[in-house]
């Protein structure tokens, strides 16, 4: 289905812009009036990261004449594998600036807006308003519900993308598009295709589970490619429409997204209402994990003491390393040995603990072994503690000189 | 009637990396039990322990979202995809 184009044209383009925008101009289906809609046009940038960095390149060549960027982070050495705004003499910079200096250096001719804030319930609404379009690069379950609220309680349609690995998904979410004939064309929104997150730990993010550097271009353009089409009225954009896409295969496919009559947002008795609590909706961490963690956790620095006894013969423990094999190649506490997460959760693991004396658990921050720490002690081991802040906090606190990822 | 499951990356840990398997049955029910019993717990990933499809995973079955069909009872036609579409939030 198409729809009518979001923004009205600019009155004019300059000589500079005409030159600078020829290959758009000379597209029957962009054109002057296309290019026109494009300068006239405000898109909002969440995240300059991974999904962030090309959508705000190809967003700013294309000419969008003013891009806000909301990015309350720093770039970290471990971004540059993907985050391709972003350079080694950024590294330490908030990544609002950084990315700002970039899109600058690509199109002078464009404003930009920065919002080097952390998005929340307190601003989200201030920060939507009066955007023509939301692009989202988040990198959690509570953030991306959240924008799908505001942006649904704005009426701002919203251009999704997620990804994982090699996996990628994209859609746009705009439960109050209407057709060219002024009726509603019955469009989903975030709800309606997941109605719920995933419980905290069944679904790893990309810091845990990795992402493949291109991906991001992969999706990032994707989600481009959409908002210029819903700016300039072009095409058919992927309203009602997922697109998952396989990179190990090399397969994009397109599905039916509908818009659910029970959805909690946007359905015809709904109950979300206004913002909701995000962070209690999606979780950090399980209850199960919580409750397990809750004074059962030790510092790295008491870690070290207790290794340091255990060397000396006066304390016995044994220290189980949950991540997966391929983290455990890249760093480690000396003394551990690995057993994954997984095998924990089916149960496997257990036979494999002694019992006589006690567990230690650490993982790379301290969220996976909260989690195996919950079923190690329904198991009985009740003296059973692990590592908070894991071996991140190992690396930084007692060995600099280990790699940290 | 065998059909064609497409297995996401972060469910290929069951059936030892295979992004695509066949599984027999009439309809969707029918297909995850068969899963199962060659993935052992890959069920236990896409139902919740009242036995109905968790709302962070959709099923679909050709280019339909069973959710609108009939859910678990959807029959699965020879030859039919079913696709597992997990929600994935990452962006960074």
């Amino acid at each position: 289905m198409s729809f009518p184009a979001l923004v009205e044209p600019a009155d004019e383009l300059t000589v500079d812009e005409v030159r600078r925008y020829s290959r758009h101009l000379i597209i029957p289906d962009v054109g002057m009036t296309g290019q026109k809609r494009l300068k006239n046009a405000r898109v909002l940038v969440i995240g300059a990261g991974g999904l962030g960095s090309p959508a705000l390149l190809y967003l700013a060549a294309a000419g969008v004449g003013t891009l806000g960027i909301v990015e309350f982070d720093e770039v970290d050495e471990s971004n540059l594998q993907r985050q391709i705004i972003h350079g080694q003499s950024d590294v330490g910079r908030p990544k609002a600036v950084s990315a700002k200096e970039s899109v600058q250096e690509i199109n002078p001719l464009i404003e930009v807006v920065v919002y080097e804030e952390r998005l929340d319930n307190d601003n989200v609404l201030g920060i939507f308003e009066g955007w023509d379009l939301i692009v989202d690069g988040t990198d959690n379950f509570a953030t991306r519900y959240m924008v799908n609220d505001a942006a649904y309680f704005l009426k701002i349609p919203y251009v999704w993308g997620s990804i994982y690995r090699f996996d990628g998904q994209a859609s746009v979410f705009w439960p109050h598009a209407v057709d060219e004939n002024g009726e509603s064309a019955e469009a989903p929104c975030y709800r309606c295709l997941y109605p719920e997150p995933p419980p905290p730990g069944m679904v790893p993010s990309c810091a845990e589970g990795g992402v493949l550097g291109v991906l991001c271009a992969s999706i990032g353009s994707i989600q481009v490619n959409e908002a210029i089409k819903m700016l300039t009225g072009a095409g058919e954009p992927l309203v009602g429409k997922l697109m998952i896409y396989d990179a190990l295969e090399m397969e994009y496919r397109k599905l039916k997204v509908r818009k659910d009559p029970k959805c909690a947002l946007c359905g015809d008795n709904a109950t979300v209402t206004e913002l909701i609590d995000y962070e209690a909706f999606c979780g950090a961490v399980s209850d199960e994990a919580a409750d397990a963690a809750a004074g059962s956790t030790i510092s790295v620095v008491q870690l070290e003491h207790m290794l340091k006894e255990r060397e000396e013969g006066t304390r016995d423990f044994l220290l189980v390393d949950v991540r997966e094999p391929n983290e455990y190649e890249i760093n480690k506490i000396p003394g551990s040995v690995l057993i994954p997460k997984g095998e924990f959760l089916n149960g496997n693991a257990l036979g494999q603990l002694p019992a006589d004396k006690p567990i230690v658990l650490h993982c790379k921050s301290g969220v996976r072994s909260a989690e195996a720490l919950a079923v190690v002690k329904g198991a009985g081991y009740g003296d059973a503690v692990h590592v908070g802040g894991g071996v991140v906090a190992w690396v930084n606190q007692i060995d600099p000189s280990q790699p940290s990822y | 009637m065998s059909v064609s499951v497409r297995i996401p990356t972060i469910l290929r840990t069951y059936t030892g990396g295979a992004s695509e398997v066949t599984a027999t049955g009439a309809t969707l029910a029918e297909v995850l039990d068969d899963l199962d019993a060659h993935h052992s717990g890959i069920k236990g990933r896409v139902l919740d322990d009242e036995g109905d499809l968790r709302r962070f995973v959709n099923v679909y079955v050709g280019n339909e979202d069973v959710r609108f069909l009939d859910d678990l009872a959807t029959p699965t036609p020879d030859g039919a995809q079913v696709s597992i579409i997990p929600a994935v939030a990452g962006g960074c």
